[in-house]
Formats: structure tokens, C-alpha cells, sequence
């Protein structure tokens, strides 16, 4: 991101313009139908939100490069140019008021995938210096640091302490040949150490080995969400190499979305060729530990539960059923949002929005949507599967004095998990 | 032979084959200008098979979904008459049928004349609504560009004219023959180069953006 200029920028553009790209700039009819599916267009109802006038300058940079009236116009001196100040402007809609949740592209008739788009514009917004500091800030900290919050080994060995005198089970780092590499979020290290807890918990339960490597146990990948691949592929890289070195079977995404598209979908690209292990969420591996009868679990919860789906794990992440037959091992009571799954709304701080000082009011603006949702269920729990997630909801429940526990869907199983020998579990799996 | 006829020749003859000539060149520029950006190979684990919710998605991208209906319906709605009554005017008439018969030696049963005029009809209106929807809807006005009139008044010419033309309104036949023919060559010409490109390039965009949701196992 150094040296970052204008012409960089708008070069980046033009060579993230790939055929999905300008089939879509193609087929584009201006209905505006995408504004309906954005919680920031809904919030405010301000037009500059329209997903797809957020890509005016890409869309731009496709015609003036890669249509033949579009360089007729270009050499004849006609076409619009793309400015300095446009892009900054555009800095608040690429970034502050899109979380990349891709609910636009959800609806578009003629399918255009404008979250797809938006990545890629981000890659340009980035190299031409138009990026927030917030996530300047964070993708520095993560290249250079290895955590996009500052947090260092040092950091992790004290939860790493704090867990094992918790749980009384011990944890070990860059333990090689076990089946597991589990990897963590600085947000649930900081503000969710009983993660960590759980996973120890339900983990020696299933009788699974496991390790965190210390020097890659951060998932989250500030490069994507920024939009420098080159950060991005530095981030991959330390996962893959340590997972690698380690040779584990599995490498796991924690609770947060983004980390789980980075790792498992964008990764392989990024570094240019396959992985030798398996990348799954951890819903996906607790509900394969439930399937093989791993996974005992006793009482119910009493509350009346709702679940928030992170976007990059359900519409973007395919990760949709197994929180629901998780949640039913532990809930007789839990009732669905009105859009939910693959249709459920943002809450407003993914894709890196959340890590943005300045879009803090127009985040909490967006979050009603989220507020009506949660309302509508009359839930009195919240459970979701995204430490980031949680602490943009956390927030938006004590600004709007909304009385409501958020708990992460690890930790809520890790309390009901039942502690039997694994000989008899076993014994009972096979019947 | 009255004074339109070399028009009318003129408009179904060499004026047609250029605008077809230029048609063809211009969808298959426009395809090349696609396919020619290519895409880089996938290299992630899919979780569902990519092609076959890319093919899917063609499809079941036609139908609404509740959300969409309930917050847009009157759009979707006037936008799916639009669209079929469009159909039905531009393949089920008789001549149309015929025009192609001879250009491409396919042809098949075309709806009585009465269908199509009242098809016709139904379709003028709902290009009127979609005007003033434009005109006022908050979002379509902000973002529609002279490129979106370009796209309704080619769109519009060859039905209005046909109409009149069908129902012997206002001008002489010939005239009016004359000027639908020429503003469907018209409309040929722009059509690859305009907003009206969405006509042939929906299937990609549908498919491709199919594929992106597919390789995670979702169907959007």
C-alpha cells in the first residue's frame, strides 16, 4: 500500500475486470432493486447507498478499457475521467456503508454479483490510497505484528494460561502430526477467551488432538478486507505454511466469518495453488463431532434463542444447516428471524466496516434493521457464530437498550457438553 | 406504386442487412469483449458443483422472492408483462415468423392477430409505466443515464410503429411499414452496443454469479 497514487489505483481497476465483470456491467437495467436488499440504503434511504452506484468509477474504468465505444470515447476525449476526489468519495460507499454481505447480490434479476465486484474494487480503492485508516491501521498491524489488534504470542500464551487453569486441560502450541489446527480471532482472544475454553472442553471430549501454531493462530485476514491480495496472500501464507509444517489433517476457521471465506474460498487462489489439509469452520466440525456421536450434550437451555447468521458463513460461506442442529441439541425453544440462512440481513459491521472509527454512527444507523429482526422473534437470547458479529451486536443492543445476552455458539454448547468416557461414547455411537 | 414504396424497400432491404450485419458483429464484439477477460481458474474445494447452481441460477433468478415482491413488486411485476408481452409481439406475429423463417429457415405457429394487438397494447403501457416509474421512483432516478433512454426509445419505436402500422393509424400504410421497419433496423444497430445488451448477457452474468454462491454450496 506504499507509494499508493491515483494511476495505481485506477491500473488496479482495470486489471480486476474479469469476464463475471463485464457480463455484469453488461446486463446492469438501473432497476435499483439492490438498494432494497441494503441495510444501508434501507436505513437511511439515502440513493448514494445503491449497491451498484458504488461501483460508478469500476463500472467506468470496465467501459473506457474494455468496450469498444467506451475507447472510442476515451481517445476522442469524451469519456468522464476518474478523479482523485471521486474516489474519495467513494472511500465512505466501498468501505463504511458496505460490509461486502452480499445481500444485493442476492436479489439483482439480472445477477449481477455486486459484493464479487466490490471486492475486487477494493483491490484499486487500496493500491490508490483511497482505504480507511481504520483498516490501514489494521492490515499494517497484522502484517507486521501478526494480528490485525496488536495482540502478540505473548498475549496468547496468557489465555492460553488462563484457559488451562479454567479448564484444567492442557494446551499445546506447534504440536505436529495431530489431526487439528485450530486457529483464533484477536477479537475473541480480547473480548471472548471462553472460546478458547470450549474448544479445549469439547475437543478432549471427542477425544480429538489438536494445537494452535504460534506463528500463525490468527485467522482473520485484514487483506481482504482492505483489498490488497498482496497482504492478504502474506496472511494465507502463514497459515499454510504452518499448517504444513505441523501436517494436520484440518485446519479450523474459528467463529468469524470473513477468517472462514479468507482461509477456505479465497486462500488457494491467493497463494496459487491447493492445500495439502482441509479448511473447515468450527460449526462444521462440531456438527461432524455431533454426527459421529461425539458431541453429548445435556439439558436445555431455558432461554427463548435466536440465531444471527454471519453472512460470510451462511449466504457466502454455505455454513447454514449445522448451526441449526446445533442449536436444537441444546434449545426446545429457538425460533428463526424473518430472513434468515442465506437471506439473513447483516448486522452491520462486516467486511471490515467495523474496524472503521468515523462509520460508527452510520453502523448503529443500519443495525435497526438488525433490531427489528431480533424484536420481531421475541428471543431473549442471541446466538451467533461470529466474534465479529457479536461485538457489532453487542454494541447495537446496549445503544438501542436492548436487554439481550450475545453468545457465541461454541461456548453455548461447551456448557451443556455432557463429560463421559470416550470408551462408552464410542460404544454408543456405533449403536 | 405510391410515393413510400422505394422507403419500405429500402428499410426491409439493404438497410435491413446492414442493421442485421452490424447486429451480428456487435453481439458477437460484445461476446468477445467478455469471454476475452476470462477468468482465473478456481483453485478452492467446492462444496456443491459450481456449473450445474450456475446453470440453475439462470433459471430461478427469473423468480422473485418475497422480500423483493413485497418492497418492489409493482417494478417486478410490470417488468415481467413488459417482458413477455414483448415476446409475444416480436415471435408469435405472423410476419415477424415469417421474416425469420427466411432468414434462418425455422418457423412455427404464430397467435391469432387480435392476441398480438392486444398484446401489443399491453406492452406500450407497461413501457410508459416503467417510464414514469424511472421518471419518479427515487433509486432509478439516480441512477439512470441517457443510456437508459436510448435503451426505451429503440425499444419503443418499432412497437408504437407497429401498432400503427397494424391499425392503419394516422399515415399512409407504406410510411408507417416503412418507419416500423426502419426503426427495428434501428434498434438492431444499438441493441449489442446499448443497455439492451442485458438481452443475451443476463445468461452470463446469471450463470456466472451462480457458480461465485455454487462453489459454497448456496443457491441465491
Amino acid at each position: 500500500m506504499s507509494n499508493a497514487t491515483l494511476e495505481k489505483g485506477i491500473n488496479s481497476f482495470v486489471k480486476m475486470i474479469d469476464a463475471p465483470i463485464a457480463s455484469f456491467f453488461s446486463s446492469c437495467v438501473s432497476c435499483g432493486m439492490c438498494a432494497d436488499a441494503c441495510l444501508f440504503y434501507q436505513e437511511t434511504g439515502d440513493v448514494k447507498y445503491t449497491p451498484i452506484a458504488k461501483l460508478e468509477p469500476l463500472r467506468r474504468a470496465w467501459e473506457q478499457e474494455y468496450t469498444l465505444f467506451g475507447r472510442l470515447k476515451k481517445l476522442l476525449g469524451l469519456s468522464k475521467k476518474i478523479t482523485n476526489e471521486e474516489l474519495k468519495q467513494h472511500t465512505e460507499l466501498v468501505y463504511n456503508s458496505c460490509t461486502m454481505c452480499a445481500r444485493c447480490s442476492m436479489v439483482c434479476p439480472v445477477g449481477n454479483d455486486i459484493a464479487y465486484m466490490i471486492r475486487k474494487m477494493r483491490e484499486g480503492m487500496a493500491a490508490g490510497g483511497f482505504a480507511p485508516a481504520g483498516l490501514i491501521g489494521a492490515s499494517n498491524r497484522a502484517v507486521e505484528i501478526g494480528s490485525p489488534m496488536g495482540l502478540t504470542l505473548h498475549a496468547l500464551s496468557a489465555q492460553i494460561k488462563h484457559a488451562e487453569k479454567a479448564t484444567g486441560i492442557t494446551i499445546n502450541l506447534d504440536k505436529s502430526d495431530v489431526e487439528y489446527m485450530v486457529l483464533l480471532s484477536s477479537m475473541e482472544l480480547i473480548n471472548f477467551p471462553e472460546y478458547l475454553e470450549a474448544i479445549a472442553k469439547i475437543f478432549k471430549q471427542a477425544g480429538k488432538t489438536w494445537t494452535i501454531s504460534s506463528t500463525a493462530f490468527e485467522a482473520t485476514n485484514s487483506g481482504i478486507q482492505i483489498g490488497s491480495s498482496d497482504i492478504a496472500r502474506i496472511l494465507v501464507k502463514r497459515i499454510v505454511d504452518s499448517a504444513e509444517k505441523l501436517k494436520v489433517k484440518t485446519v479450523i476457521s474459528p467463529e468469524c466469518g470473513h477468517a472462514f471465506t479468507a482461509i477456505r474460498y479465497e486462500g488457494p487462489n491467493l497463494i496459487g495453488r491447493k492445500y495439502n489439509f482441509e479448511v473447515k469452520h468450527i460449526l462444521e466440525v462440531l456438527d461432524s463431532f455431533n454426527e459421529a456421536g461425539l458431541l453429548p450434550t445435556e439439558g436445555l437451555e431455558k432461554e427463548k434463542l435466536t440465531f444471527h447468521d454471519p453472512c460470510s458463513l451462511a449466504r457466502k460461506g454455505g455454513v447454514i444447516d449445522e448451526p441449526r442442529r446445533l442449536l436444537k441439541k441444546v434449545s426446545d425453544n429457538f425460533t428463526e428471524m424473518t430472513d434468515h440462512g442465506a437471506r439473513n440481513w447483516c448486522c452491520g459491521g462486516g467486511g471490515g466496516a467495523s474496524a472503521i472509527e468515523e462509520g460508527e454512527p452510520l453502523r448503529l444507523k443500519a443495525f435497526k434493521t438488525k433490531q427489528k429482526q431480533i424484536e420481531e422473534t421475541e428471543a431473549t437470547t442471541l446466538v451467533t457464530a461470529c466474534a465479529n458479529c457479536r461485538i457489532v451486536l453487542e454494541e447495537g443492543v446496549e445503544h438501542y437498550n436492548m436487554d439481550m445476552p450475545i453468545v457465541g455458539l461454541t461456548e453455548l454448547l461447551a456448557e451443556h457438553l455432557v463429560d463421559k468416557p470416550k470408551q462408552k461414547l464410542k460404544k454408543e455411537a456405533k449403536q | 406504386m405510391d410515393d413510400y414504396m422505394s422507403l419500405l424497400l429500402l428499410s426491409k432491404g439493404l438497410l435491413f442487412e446492414i442493421a442485421l450485419v452490424i447486429f451480428i458483429f456487435g453481439v458477437l464484439l460484445r461476446l468477445f469483449e467478455i469471454f476475452s477477460l476470462g477468468r482465473k481458474k478456481d483453485l478452492s474445494e467446492p462444496k456443491a458443483n459450481p456449473t450445474i447452481i450456475g446453470i440453475k441460477t439462470i433459471f430461478t433468478r427469473s423468480i422473485p422472492s418475497y422480500e423483493m415482491m413485497t418492497k418492489r413488486g409493482f417494478l417486478i411485476v410490470n417488468g415481467i408483462i413488459f417482458h413477455v408481452g414483448l415476446f409475444i409481439v416480436v415471435f408469435l406475429l405472423a410476419p415477424h415468423i415469417t421474416v425469420i423463417d427466411r432468414l434462418i429457415d425455422l418457423s412455427w405457429s404464430p397467435l391469432s392477430s387480435q392476441i398480438i394487438n392486444f398484446a401489443t397494447v399491453v406492452t406500450i403501457f407497461s413501457m410508459i409505466v416503467i417510464l414514469v416509474h424511472r421518471f419518479t421512483h427515487p433509486v432509478m432516478k439516480a441512477l439512470t443515464t441517457s443510456g437508459d433512454y436510448v435503451a426505451w426509445i429503440v425499444t419503443f419505436l418499432p412497437i408504437i410503429s407497429g401498432y400503427m402500422a397494424y391499425n392503419h393509424l394516422l399515415l399512409p400504410y407504406n410510411l408507417i411499414l416503412a418507419l416500423h421497419i426502419l426503426s427495428v433496423d434501428l434498434l438492431l444497430i444499438v441493441l449489442p452496443f446499448s443497455k439492451l445488451s442485458h438481452s443475451f448477457t443476463f445468461f452470463m452474468a446469471r450463470y456466472y454469479s451462480g457458480t461465485i454462491s455454487g462453489r459454497k454450496g448456496v443457491q441465491l
